[in-house]
């Protein structure tokens, strides 16, 4: 079973999915902000590959990509970085990109050396489904690789349904229709987060976008198996020296 | 009749051979499925059809002239004819869509439009329609062009629009769209996007070509009126993302015997390392939603393309042209600034019309057409140089 399989079928609740930029804020602190992550509990590793273009992200999510570039992150160096990362981290890492930058590198060669290197799983939000039944599924899936759709208010049950099916190891929900980093009334994100947890998913739903402290997960985690923080962690990186003990603090102040 | 390809409409998923799709995230799925489910139907209802014909007659100005450019036409011993969309309202082809986009939102039901500009012209377009409709409006623009260009800014805003600088990235063209693109994520449900080019992903490419298209449909006749045939043997355009190409090429596409001339910019040279020529220098790739070709790095980040035009300055091209450049269908060119410039103060003298810098570019390549006498070339005026006078200004030593 792959790791987010492992992961899922120990773990029900208050899953929590910590997303970082690579190259960010230095271009060598992807592996000790990684180690961090796992060391203070966090659950899985969103690892972010910075893109010149990120329709999806936020002004905050976008800013560590240019910084990240800005210090000469690349898929390579990346990959690079990742070669031993298994000997000291066991939790899930996905990756999370844009095509563009994948479709350069070779999308099959990608696939193959992410995996390789012990990444579990791909989130590619313009990566429509179409493209993924016709020609990427089948090369995502030759390398064992997990793949998460993003789902929003505005998806239709039949759609979800359908990216459900399509996903494997979590689905994301997006709890608004919203770039990452949005501020929005989650009362109203609640209804939504019922409505996923009636349709009986196959995947575990994990919420992202607007979850910032321990009262949004916590809500978050009402209606689904966990959650996924990636602005507010960002934020508290920039400037910042010591990333290992703000990370550990800001991890910490979330889950108890 | 047995055509080998169809170059004129996508297929059902919006591709152009190899090129074109809808590469969105999933948060912009229901808008722009919405529009793919209902573009066609609403656009070629009867009372849509009606009201945009009689605004493009009435405000817009159409038809616009195709005019015999006796001087060009003895210096290159061909027959020379002029498409005017610089007689447009607003001085540009620009608006053809934006009167069509409009309407097409307001039968969706939205109440507010979000636009990305580069130049401006667009955004002018764009703001104008809005104001025509009293629609709100807002118009995404690089920080970095909202100084190069003020009197498009101040045009926009008299005409009401809000202008809202895009601070990340280049803070260019391409970061405008990108944060035109993000305000429609945010704002899934009560706003229109109105891109501004055949760019973007599916139905965008397919829709803006359509409203472009009365470009060509008027040459048809128009060209038949004048020399009894409605074939041209080239039609020369402008090339940045390629709306004025798309509609000047429209009604040819299909017809092998007319070649159709692409001309892009190539800044200081294609292989200066300044320059815009996108299909010299991109490789195919993902960008605003759909696969075409893209400048970018070996490692897949968009470059800052290069160009004295800011309307040809973007990094990507449209996917139908993508695909005139693959299959061979089209023939691509490209015109430095220098060239573009001086093709400028050409045409200035030689017919009396200050054509805008964008448009130099197609007149920069008459000379490497190997016309013949008996050739009939139409060159898409896409818009007037009133924006540009600074530009030639300093040309002159005037400023």
């Amino acid at each position: 079973m792959s790791r987010l399989g492992n992961l899922f079928s120990e773990k029900k609740k208050q899953v929590l999915n910590v997303y970082c930029t690579a190259g960010y804020p230095e271009i060598k602190s992807t592996l000790p902000i990684m180690k961090a992550l796992q060391d203070s509990g966090v659950d899985i590793i969103e690892l972010g590959m910075p893109y010149s273009d990120p329709l999806a992200d936020g002004p905050v999510i976008q800013a560590s990509g240019t910084k990240a570039l800005e210090n000469g992150m690349t898929i390579h160096l990346l990959f690079e970085q990742l070669k031993n990362f298994r000997k000291s981290i066991d939790i899930p890492v996905i990756l999370m990109g844009y095509m563009n930058p994948v479709l350069q590198f070779g999308f099959e060669e990608f696939c193959k050396t992410a995996a390789s290197v012990g990444i579990d799983g791909l989130i590619l939000p313009d990566l429509p489904e179409y493209e993924f039944e016709t020609e990427y599924g089948a090369i995502i899936k030759k390398y064992g690789l997990d793949f998460t759709f993003l789902v929003t208010p505005e998806t239709s049950v039949e759609r979800i349904k359908k990216l459900d099916s399509l996903s494997t190891g979590f689905l994301y929900a997006v709890s608004s229709s919203a770039t990452t980093g949005s501020d929005k009334d989650f009362t109203a994100v609640e209804k939504y987060l019922q409505k996923l947890q009636s349709l009986e998913l196959k995947n575990p739903v994990l919420v992202g976008f607007g979850i910032k402290d321990k009262a949004t997960f916590q809500s978050a985690c009402k209606y689904a198996n966990g959650a996924i923080i990636g602005t507010a962690f960002i934020k508290i990186l920039e400037g910042e020296k010591d990333i290992i003990s703000v990370t550990n603090h800001f991890i910490k102040a979330i889950k108890n | 009749m047995a055509t080998a390809q169809n170059f004129q409409n996508p297929d059902l998923q919006g591709y152009y051979g190899k090129f074109g799709g809808a590469y969105i995230p999933e948060m912009l799925y229901r808008n722009v499925e919405e529009l793919k489910e209902r573009y066609l139907d609403i656009i070629y209802e009867p009372s849509f059809q009606k009201e945009f014909q009689l605004l493009l007659k009435d405000y817009v100005g159409r038809p616009t002239p195709l005019f015999l450019a006796e001087r060009l036409s003895k210096e290159f011993q061909a027959s020379i004819y002029l498409k005017r969309e610089d007689l447009c309202h607003t001085g540009a082809h620009k608006i053809n869509n934006t009167i069509g986009q409009i309407l097409l939102a307001r039968k969706l039901g939205k109440t507010r439009i979000i636009a990305e500009t580069g130049a401006g012209q667009h955004g002018v377009a764009t703001a104008t329609v809005c104001a025509l409709k009293g629609m709100e409006c807002i118009v995404y623009m690089g920080e970095k062009d909202i100084e190069r260009q003020a009197p498009n800014v101040a045009r926009m805003r008299m005409l009401g629009a809000k202008v809202i600088p895009a601070l990340s990235g280049s803070k260019t063209l391409k970061d405008a769209t990108n944060e035109a693109i993000r305000d429609w994520i945010n704002n899934p449900v009560d706003t229109h996007y109105i891109i501004g080019s055949v760019v973007g992903p599916h139905p965008y490419p397919d829709m803006v070509a359509r409203f472009q298209s009365v470009i060509s449909e008027e040459t048809r006749w128009q060209l038949k009126e004048k020399t009894g045939s409605e074939l041209p043997t080239h039609v020369v355009a402008c090339v940045g993302g390629g709306s004025n190409a798309a509609g000047a090429f429209y009604h040819f596409l299909n017809e092998p015997s007319v070649q159709l001339v692409a001309v892009e910019a190539a800044g200081h040279g294609v292989n200066s390392g300044m320059s815009a020529a996108t299909t010299q220098l991109g490789k195919p790739g993902v960008l605003h939603g759909s696969k075409s070709l893209v400048m970018q790095t070996e490692d897949g980040q968009v470059v800052e393309p290069h160009s004295i035009s800011a309307g040809l300055d973007y990094p990507g091209v449209g996917p139908l042209h993508a695909n005139l450049f693959e299959s061979g269908r089209g023939t691509f060119l490209s015109a430095t600034d220098e060239e573009a410039l001086a093709s400028a103060f050409h045409i200035s003298k030689t017919e009396g019309i200050i054509p805008a810098l964008e448009t130099a570019h197609a007149f920069a390549v008459l000379g490497k057409l190997n016309l013949k006498t008996s050739d009939r070339v139409v060159i898409c005026l896409s818009g007037r140089g009133d924006k540009d006078l600074a530009t030639y200004m300093r040309s002159m030593g005037l400023a």
